[in-house]
C-alpha cells in the first residue's frame, strides 16, 4: 500500500511536467491544427534558461523560473512568426516539414552554445534539499513544488483561457477561424498569444525537470515531447483539460511500470498505449469522436 | 450606405465575381438572390473582408474599405451572419452574443444590446448557458443573427438565413429581419428563398455566376417574368 502511495506521488511529479508540455502542444494544435514538434526542445531550452540563471547567475529558483517562462514566451512567438506564419495557408505536411526542421535548428543550435554535453543543475540545499517521511512514504520539496507550480498554472491558464477576452478569442479562433474574423479577432495575434502560453509552460516544465533530476542536455527534449504528445492525444488532442488528464495517466502509468521492475519496458508501454488509444478511441479520452483526428 | 464598384473576385482560375456592382442605401432592405454557385456568399465574404477582390473598390459611407482588415470593417460597423449560422459550438449562448460584441468597451450599452437581442429572441435567453452547439438549426440561426447584433453595427450582412428551417420558422426569421431594418439597421440578404427575400426588400439584384443580371425594386422583381420562371416556379 505504502509503495503504491509512493508510486503515485512519484507519477505525479513526472505527470506535471508531461502536462505542462502537452497542454502547449494541445494548444497550438487545436488552433492551428499543427503538430508542433519544435515544443518538446522549447521544453529543453527552458531547461538551460533555468540552469543559466541557477548556475551561472544564481539566482534564486523562483526568480529563475520566472526568467525560463519569459524566455520561452518570446521564442515561441518568434517562431511562429518566422516559421509557421508564412505557412499559413500551405499544406498541412508542408507546415509539419517545417516544425521538424525548427526541431533540429533549436537542438542543433544548443548544441554550438552549449556543447552536446549533459550539464547539471546546482545541487538543492536547505529548504529545497528537503525531505518528508511519512511512515514509509518519501516525499521531497522539488515534488511539492513541481506539484504546486502545475497546479497554480494550470489554474492561471483556465483563467485565462475561460475567462479573459483574448482567452474567449483563441477558443472562437480554435473552432472556427472565419466566424472569429467576422468578430472582429485578430487572428494572428490570437495564434502568437497561444504559442506564448504553451511555451511559457513548456519553459516552466524544463526547470522543474532540471531542479528534479539534475542533468540536462540538448536532446532531452525528444523524449518527454513524444511522451507528453501521447499524453495530448490520450486526452484527446486541441482539448486543454484532457492534457492535463492525459499528462498525469502518462506520468503515473510509467512511474508504475518502472517500479514494478519493468523499466525496460517504460517507453515501449507508453506507446503501446498511443497505439491502442488510436484504434480504440481516437478522439481521446475527453473527446468526441468526430473523425477526422490527427 | 455601401457601394460596390466594379468588383472582381478570383479563386486560383475560377473567376467567381466579373466586375459586380451594386448599392445599399441607408435604411434599406436590399436582397441578393440567384442560384447556388452564383457568387452570393463570395460577394458578401468580400464585403466583410473575408476574401480579398483582384480588383474593384468597396465604399462605406463614403470611404474606400477595400484594403481594410475584417476586424477594421467590423469597426466601422459592418456586422456578417455567415452561411451555415457558424456559431461557436462549444461556447454558451451567452458567450456567444459576447462574442458578436468583441470589439465595444462600452459595457452598459452592451448590457443593453444584450436585453434587446433577448427580447428579440426569448429562446436564446431561456438557453443562455447552454452550448451553441445543442441549439436547434432555427436557434442557431437566431443565434448568429443576434451575435451579428451585439456589434450594433450600421449595415448587417446576412447569407440565407432561412437555409434548413421549416416554413413557420422561415416567416419569423423574416419578420425579425423587418423588425431589425425598421430600427434602424440597414440589411443586405442573401436568400435562395427569392420570394420570401423580395417581398420584405426595398430593393434587390439578381446574380448568376458571378454577374448581376438584373436589378429593380422588390415588387418589379416579383412580377418579372424573367425571375417568376428562374427563381419563383413559374
Ligand atoms: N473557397 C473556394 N475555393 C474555390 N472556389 C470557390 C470557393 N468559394 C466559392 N468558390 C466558387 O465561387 C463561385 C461562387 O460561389 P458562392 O459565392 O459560394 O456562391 P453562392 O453563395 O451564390 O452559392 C462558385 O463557382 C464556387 O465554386
Ligand atoms: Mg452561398
Amino acid at each position: 500500500m505504502e509503495q503504491l502511495i509512493q508510486q503515485i506521488i512519484n507519477g505525479i511529479s513526472l505527470g506535471s511536467i508531461y502536462a505542462l508540455i502537452a497542454l502547449g502542444y494541445t494548444m497550438v494544435y487545436g488552433i492551428i491544427k499543427l503538430i508542433n514538434f519544435a515544443h518538446c526542445d522549447i521544453y529543453m531550452i527552458g531547461a538551460y534558461i533555468g540552469y543559466v540563471c541557477m548556475s551561472k547567475l544564481g539566482l534564486g529558483f523562483l526568480p529563475s523560473l520566472l526568467a525560463s517562462m519569459l524566455f520561452c514566451t518570446v521564442l515561441g512567438i518568434t517562431i511562429e512568426r518566422i516559421a509557421y506564419r508564412p505557412l499559413r495557408n500551405a499544406t498541412r505536411i508542408a507546415a509539419l516539414i517545417t516544425a521538424i526542421g525548427v526541431s533540429l535548428f533549436l537542438e542543433y543550435t544548443t548544441m554550438f552554445f552549449a556543447s552536446a554535453n549533459v550539464r547539471t543543475y546546482p545541487s538543492m540545499t536547505g529548504f529545497m534539499a528537503k525531505t518528508y517521511k511519512i511512515g514509509d512514504i518519501v516525499i521531497s520539496t522539488q515534488q511539492i513544488l513541481i506539484a504546486v507550480i502545475t497546479v497554480i498554472l494550470m489554474v492561471l491558464l483556465q483563467v485565462i483561457v475561460k475567462k479573459t477576452k483574448i482567452g474567449k478569442a483563441m477558443r472562437a479562433v480554435s473552432m472556427d477561424k472565419d466566424a472569429a474574423e467576422l468578430m472582429g479577432i485578430n487572428v494572428d495575434t490570437t495564434i502568437s498569444f497561444t504559442f506564448a502560453l504553451g511555451s511559457a509552460l513548456a519553459g516552466a516544465a524544463g526547470i522543474l525537470v532540471g531542479i528534479y533530476y539534475n542533468s540536462i542536455n540538448p536532446l532531452m527534449g525528444v523524449l518527454p515531447g513524444l511522451k507528453a504528445f501521447v499524453a495530448a492525444v490520450f486526452g484527446g488532442i486541441g482539448i486543454i483539460p484532457g492534457a492535463m488528464l492525459g499528462g498525469y495517466v502518462i506520468g503515473i502509468i510509467e512511474v508504475f511500470v518502472s517500479g514494478y521492475g519493468y523499466s525496460m519496458y517504460r517507453d515501449a508501454v507508453v506507446f503501446a498505449i498511443l497505439i491502442l488509444i488510436l484504434i480504440v478511441r481516437p478522439a481521446g479520452l475527453l473527446g468526441k469522436n468526430t473523425g477526422e483526428k490527427v | 450606405m455601401l457601394e460596390i464598384n466594379n468588383l472582381n473576385v478570383h479563386f486560383g482560375v475560377i473567376h467567381a465575381l466579373k466586375g459586380i456592382s451594386l448599392t445599399v442605401n441607408d435604411g434599406e432592405i436590399v436582397t441578393l438572390i440567384g442560384a447556388n454557385g452564383a457568387g452570393k456568399t463570395t460577394t458578401l465574404r468580400t464585403i466583410s473582408g473575408l476574401k480579398k477582390p483582384t480588383s474593384g473598390d468597396i465604399i462605406l459611407n463614403g470611404e474606400n474599405i477595400t484594403g481594410m482588415s475584417a476586424q477594421q470593417r467590423v469597426n466601422k460597423g459592418i456586422s456578417h451572419a455567415p452561411e451555415g449560422r457558424r456559431v461557436f459550438p462549444a461556447m454558451t449562448v451567452l458567450e456567444n452574443l459576447e462574442m458578436g460584441a468583441y470589439l465595444r468597451k462600452d459595457k452598459p450599452e452592451i448590457a443593453r444590446d444584450l436585453k434587446m437581442v433577448y427580447d428579440l429572441f426569448p429562446v436564446l435567453s431561456d438557453r443562455q448557458k447552454q452550448p451553441a452547439g445543442t441549439l436547434s438549426g432555427g436557434e442557431q440561426q437566431m443565434l448568429a443573427i443576434g451575435r451579428a447584433l451585439m456589434s450594433r453595427p450600421k449595415i448587417l450582412l446576412l447569407d440565407e438565413p432561412s437555409m434548413g428551417l421549416a416554413p413557420l420558422l422561415v416567416q419569423e426569421i423574416f419578420n425579425i429581419i423587418r423588425g431589425v431594418n425598421k430600427a434602424g439597421t440597414t440589411v443586405l440578404l442573401v436568400e435562395q428563398n427569392a420570394m420570401m427575400a423580395l417581398q420584405i426588400a426595398h430593393r434587390a439584384y439578381v446574380m448568376e455566376t458571378g454577374s448581376i443580371v438584373l436589378h429593380g425594386t422588390g415588387e418589379e422583381l416579383l412580377q418579372s417574368d424573367q425571375v417568376k420562371k428562374a427563381y419563383l416556379g413559374g
